[in-house]
């Protein structure tokens, strides 16, 4: 009776814990409902989307203001499907943004003179890159042009001294 | 010469890197610095019958501080302000920023209230018009409604002496 009762108590205990487990990992499910966009027609909505997902979420800054739970992103998306409401382009709405929260705000930096290392850097790396293995392989050219020019005595001394060690191989 | 150029480079990117380590990634410049404050028009949070406007403001300096009762580092702030308004000729507007009046109010009862008034932004839409992101936040507006000063989180006295309250003090002297 009392093995029993034990018995009953463990799978009682594993039910519960698989239960809590499945509850932590539903959780984040849960929560991404959240983020579901707000507003009525899918139009709108599908233009809202689009926006959002090149604006970014100033509070958690790593993620876009469609991806963010954030409350202010939730009130940043309603405030774009207003401006659409209003008959706002895609370009004002994005200079309601920035004259709000500055270029930061756009995931798509604009070319200007402060940013143009940041546009421009990579390509430059690449640049770099590029003459650097320019370079390393016109000295091995060159390296590779000395060797042929050994003289004879010098090329006999190597020819020997490699057989050497091939024949003690 | 051209073995040096790795340990230049390298000494390039340490200086940037460096330098990196000691930015705030999360203090974004406000373009507003310069430009007029964006229009407001919201009640008094002590009565919603009563409606205050950015024009009426025009002639004066004065802090804007955006806050709300549910923000924690508000806390820290507000005795600063308290402090602050008891012992200086200033003038602090609240923005009370997507709260509930019972709340706010019984916050302020609690903690003082260093406002001259508190206006009640309850779906957070001035706060967006004013970029706030981050609550606390604290503008400083001069008598031509020109906003001239943005702080992103909550002020300690440090930032207070040294930047705000001098440059209040001057912005005031302005005709």
């Amino acid at each position: 009776m009392h093995l029993m009762k034990n018995v009953l108590l463990h799978h009682l205990k594993s039910f519960i814990l698989g239960s809590l487990m499945v509850l932590v990992v539903s959780l984040p499910v849960a929560f991404a409902q959240e983020a579901l966009p707000v507003g009525d027609e899918p139009m709108v909505q599908a233009r809202m989307m689009r926006l959002a997902t090149v604006l970014r979420c100033l509070v958690c800054q790593n993620q876009t203001i469609a991806d963010s739970h954030a409350d202010l992103a939730a009130d940043l998306r309603r405030q774009i499907i207003e401006l659409i409401h209003q008959g706002k382009t895609d370009d004002e709405i994005m200079d309601y943004m920035t004259a709000r929260y500055g270029d930061f705000v756009l995931y798509r930096p604009p070319i200007k003179t402060s940013t143009l290392l940041l546009w421009f850097g990579p390509l430059l790396l690449v640049a770099m890159g590029g003459l650097t293995l320019y370079r390393s392989t016109q000295n091995r050219q060159r390296e590779g042009a000395d060797i042929a020019a050994l003289t004879p005595e010098q090329k006999s001394l190597a020819d020997q001294l490699l057989n050497r060690k091939s024949s003690k191989l | 010469m051209s073995r040096f150029w790795p340990l230049v480079i390298f000494a390039a990117l340490v200086a940037f890197l460096y330098v990196g380590l000691h930015r705030d990634p999360h203090e974004v410049p406000s373009p507003l610095i310069g430009k007029p404050a964006p229009a407001f028009a919201l009640t008094r949070l002590d009565d919603p019958s009563k409606t205050i406007t950015r024009d009426q403001l025009l002639g004066r300096v004065y802090m804007l501080n955006v806050w709300a009762s549910w923000c924690v580092s508000c806390r820290d702030e507000h005795p600063i302000l308290v402090e602050y308004v008891r012992r200086n000729p200033v003038e602090i507007y609240g923005l009370d920023y997507k709260d509930t009046r019972p709340e706010a109010l019984a916050w302020l009862d609690q903690l003082g209230n260093p406002y001259k008034a508190a206006l009640f932004d309850s779906d957070g839409r001035v706060g967006i018009d004013y970029g706030v992101y981050g609550v606390p936040e604290t503008f400083i507006i001069d008598k031509k409604g020109v906003v001239r000063f943005k702080q992103t989180g909550p002020i300690n006295p440090e930032i207070l002496n040294n930047t705000l309250a001098p440059m209040i003090q001057n912005l005031q002297k302005e005709s």
